[in-house]
């Protein structure tokens, strides 16, 4: 049998092209909202059962928490963004026999994002 | 006529332990694509460089290769469009090389047909009851996917296969989706096992570089994220309805 040479992927792989780095950026963008529910899980487990929340609410006012807060929020607002953006990939609809726009679709579940959002600010700060 | 330097990717299989580039000056006319420049080298300067090229005109799939990094069809990318002080041209990645630019394409060949690319019915209909007549409507559904030339850019641009070559990959499932589509077809069920293997949609993280290189807008990325909602839809109506949920 003839010799082949096999190519192999190198490690720095993701530098290579924008879009492998705008990947790795969106998938470790999801390590945000993942410290975020750990943090919701820390949440329930110190106020419940009647432990005084003390501790925690001091943990949360502290300059430390301000700023993860302000971190989480920004890296888990562009990884939304990444996935509203995929919407138009996997919700393809027509009108008849014309498709409708891919930013029809992107820009309606946008608006149905900001919009839950809303609800959900209301309901917790109103 | 200006002048160009390509970096060739050098492999023979008979002499060398390791690949090594080989410089060639071109004096290149503008209408020139970079498959001209090589076959000129070919011609000119060294007859046993080797790589694969047929129509030339971005029909057949076979001139596939690593221009400057980017996987391109070789006769639709100008040499001209490069400013660069060299082309760098390689074999497409991920894929094992036969020889210099050719590369053994057998995994590809195997997977195509796990995917049943073809019109799968469940009872053919006599010929004499014609054709299978179709809308526009319904050609459109899935005309996008139907234009892939199995090129294999796509399988070059997709780390996931670079990782790991088990992969159907983007081609095959892309066309997997253009069946599915084909209101003709009635293969779905039939490519249930194979579409929703580990090695198959589940597999693909949505990277999108498939979609980039495809140099016929197959779109293969969201023919994949198609596929994972349709499966996931049947996954979850087997559920609710046991029975008759397979269509």
């Amino acid at each position: 049998m003839t010799r082949e040479y096999h190519q192999r992927l190198p490690r720095t792989w993701w530098l290579r092209r924008a879009t492998y780095f705008q990947f790795m950026v969106r998938e470790l963008t999801s390590l945000a909202v993942l410290a975020y529910a750990a943090l919701i899980v820390w949440a329930l487990l110190a106020t419940g059962n009647g432990k005084s929340p003390a501790g925690f609410f001091d943990f949360l006012r502290s300059p430390l928490s301000v700023w993860l807060h302000g971190s989480v929020l920004m890296l888990a607002l562009f990884h939304t963004g990444t996935w509203i953006a995929l919407t138009p990939k996997v919700l393809v609809l027509w009108r008849g026999d014309e498709q409708i726009e891919p930013d029809v679709i992107a820009g309606a579940n946008g608006i149905l994002f900001l919009a839950l959002s809303g609800v959900v600010w209301w309901m917790v700060m109103g | 006529m200006p002048d160009q330097v390509l970096e060739v990717f050098r492999f023979l299989p008979d002499g060398d332990e390791e690949p090594h580039f080989d410089r060639y000056d071109v004096n290149y006319r503008d209408n020139w694509v970079v498959l001209d420049a090589l076959n000129h080298i070919k011609e000119q300067q060294d007859p046993t460089l080797s790589f694969r090229w047929s129509c030339r005109m971005g029909v057949c799939g076979s001139c596939g290769m690593m221009v400057n990094g980017e996987a391109k069809l070789t006769c639709e990318t100008f040499v001209r469009d490069y400013d660069t002080d060299t082309i760098k041209i390689e074999p497409l990645t991920h894929f094992p090389v036969i020889r210099d630019l050719v590369i053994n394409m057998d995994d590809f060949m195997e997977k195509l047909p796990r995917v049943s690319p073809w019109l799968v019915r469940e009872e053919e209909s006599d010929l004499d009851q014609g054709e299978y007549r179709q809308t526009p409507g319904q050609v459109a559904q899935y005309k996008r996917f139907s234009m892939c030339i199995n090129c294999m850019l796509c399988y070059s641009a997709c780390p996931v296969y670079g990782l790991d070559s088990t992969f159907i990959g983007p081609a095959a499932l892309a066309l997997a989706e253009r069946y599915n589509l084909d209101s003709r077809d009635e293969g779905h069920g039939q490519r249930t096992d194979v579409v929703t293997a580990h090695e198959g949609i589940w597999e693909c993280t949505y990277v999108g570089a498939c979609t980039e290189v495809c140099p016929k807008d197959v779109d293969p990325a969201g023919a994949i994220q198609m596929l994972k909602l349709s499966y996931a839809l049947d996954w979850a109506k087997s559920f609710v309805m046991p029975k008759g949920s397979d269509s």
